[in-house]
């Protein structure tokens, strides 16, 4: 299904929900968090894959979540995320700590339909204190002593990204970032933003196809262009290191990232918001 | 010196902000061609086709001999705090408390050397494990993996490294200065590697190089 627009995807994602959402490095629908952000969603919960950056900084700042499981919340070269930093040190929000393979394996288990997946490493790790979700397992194919840890399967209410392309098959194309096609494939419904309509069927294009995450798995789509801003989309625009600077510095403050969200253009009218 | 710890890897993987090991892993292929280097950031080019778990599954499977770890924290027990510390919330143990036991030879760096970063006790265990090395911006200390305690091999600059460091060690008697590069070395380094390292970590070349 084809919605109207990036409003159109926040409207279908309800309070309390459990989204699955890209690293900011892996195309995050930044036009549809803004949305969500102006829509004052409640309660919901995020699930890095396998961290998170922008995306979740922005709705922990507005108030919109009230847990977030990720290996890490950071704003890469520009530093600290500001107000997950603050949330979490106020304990404004629940955290729960992971690390980026077990974040990866609990959704390529919920993928084969299987309830949990073992994972090596991890033991000696406070994380295996504060995970009671987690277990240690003797191997049962193993003779000698070797526990292994087994993490249970995640299957998110809602996977969100943008991508390149959708077609008018319903399919997307997501290229080289395949997290994304495992949180489509891991997620109830999944919802994808894009940059340009592809006509007709992206899986018939033999060199596109490897690309595509099938419309099996992608609930709606919608258009907007530079929706991944100020984030990047590969081989289109880079990421806006200076807005990221800016937004690092504003939302220091409480004021300073109310300060923030006030400078957007909410009407759409530009597209986008000033830089 | 990173360098010389690398020494005869097969296959080194860097991760998010590390242009110093970068640039040690580019010194070496200069000498052994067939190292690959993975740059989990490179921009374009980029080594991985199966999203972030590439890396992981690599590593899981021993396809990968060396990887660098930082931390906010590192003690003396070698463990490593990415979590939290005096009240303050840092951005998370990222994929460290998978990586650190399971690659055979992971290096410690971190270039502030001081008793708020190396800690006698770290406030979290984000990762724990067996390391090659440690690497300051003052110090080298390899790991004493029977008795579990550091021992300081040499420093960089003569000075009081004790006062510095938040862990105790064992250290020898004469603590020799780390050996600096030769002039061969630092003209490699200032000029091929100097341009690699540029494509992908342009602040740090810019800084360091005067690369633009």
């Amino acid at each position: 299904m084809n919605l109207a627009s990036p409003e159109d995807i926040a409207r279908a994602i309800p309070d309390g929900a459990l989204i699955a959402l890209p690293p900011d490095y892996s195309m995050p629908a930044m036009a549809v968090v803004r949305c969500l952000v102006f829509l004052k969603r409640k309660n919901l919960r995020l699930l890095g894959v396998p961290v998170l950056g922008l995306c979740a900084d922005l709705l922990i700042g507005a108030g919109c979540v009230a847990e977030v499981e990720t290996s890490a919340v950071s704003l890469g070269e520009a530093g600290l995320a500001p107000r997950f930093t603050e949330a979490a040190e106020r304990g404004e929000i629940v955290v729960r700590d992971a690390t980026c393979p077990a974040i990866h394996t609990a959704l390529q288990a919920t993928e084969k339909g299987v309830p949990f997946m073992p994972l090596r490493g991890v033991l000696g790790s406070d994380l295996m204190r504060e995970r009671k979700d987690w277990k240690v397992l003797q191997n049962p194919f193993s003779g000698a002593e070797d526990p292994i840890l087994f993490v249970p399967s995640i299957a998110p209410d809602i996977a969100l990204f943008h991508a390149r392309w959708a077609d008018e098959a319903g399919n997307v194309w997501i290229g080289r970032r395949r997290e994304l096609a495992t949180i489509a494939h891991a997620a109830k419904r999944t919802y994808v933003s894009f940059e340009e309509m592809k006509p007709g069927d992206l899986l018939e294009d033999e060199l596109l196809a490897p690309g595509v995450v099938s419309s099996i798995y992608v609930t709606a789509t919608a258009p907007a262009a530079r929706g991944a801003w100020p984030l990047g989309v590969a081989g289109l625009y880079d990421i806006d290191d200076a807005h990221l600077a800016h937004y690092a510095k504003a939302a220091k403050t409480r004021e300073g990232f109310q300060r923030y969200l006030d400078e957007f253009d909410w009407s759409g009218k530009k597209n986008s918001l000033p830089a | 010196m990173i360098a010389r710890l690398i020494g005869d890897a097969r296959h080194l993987a860097v991760g998010a902000a590390s242009p110093i090991p970068a640039t040690a892993a580019f010194l070496v292929k200069q000498k052994s061609p067939a190292l690959r280097i993975s740059l989990l950031k490179k921009r374009t080019g980029n080594p991985f086709t199966e999203g972030s778990r590439e890396l992981f599954d690599l590593v899981g499977q021993g396809r990968i001999d060396v990887f660098f770890l930082g931390g906010a924290q590192i003690d003396g027990e070698a463990n490593i705090n990415l979590v939290r510390a005096d009240g303050r919330r840092f951005p998370g143990s990222f994929g460290s408390a998978f990586m650190y036991p399971v690659v055979p030879r992971t290096i410690l760096f971190r270039e502030e050397h001081s008793r708020r970063t190396l800690v006698s006790r770290v406030e979290y265990v984000s990762a724990r494990g067996d390391p090659a090395a440690l690497v300051t911006g003052k110090a080298l200390f390899s790991w004493q993996k029977e008795r579990r305690r550091w021992l300081l091999e040499s420093v960089h600059e003569a000075g009081d490294i004790r006062a510095d460091t938040g862990f105790d060690y064992d250290a020898p008697p004469e603590v020799p200065l780390t050996p600096v590069p030769s002039a061969q070395e630092l003209s490699v380094l200032r000029s091929v590697v100097a341009r690699q390292i540029a494509a992908d970590y342009p602040d740090f070349a810019r800084r360091v190089w005067g690369i633009n």
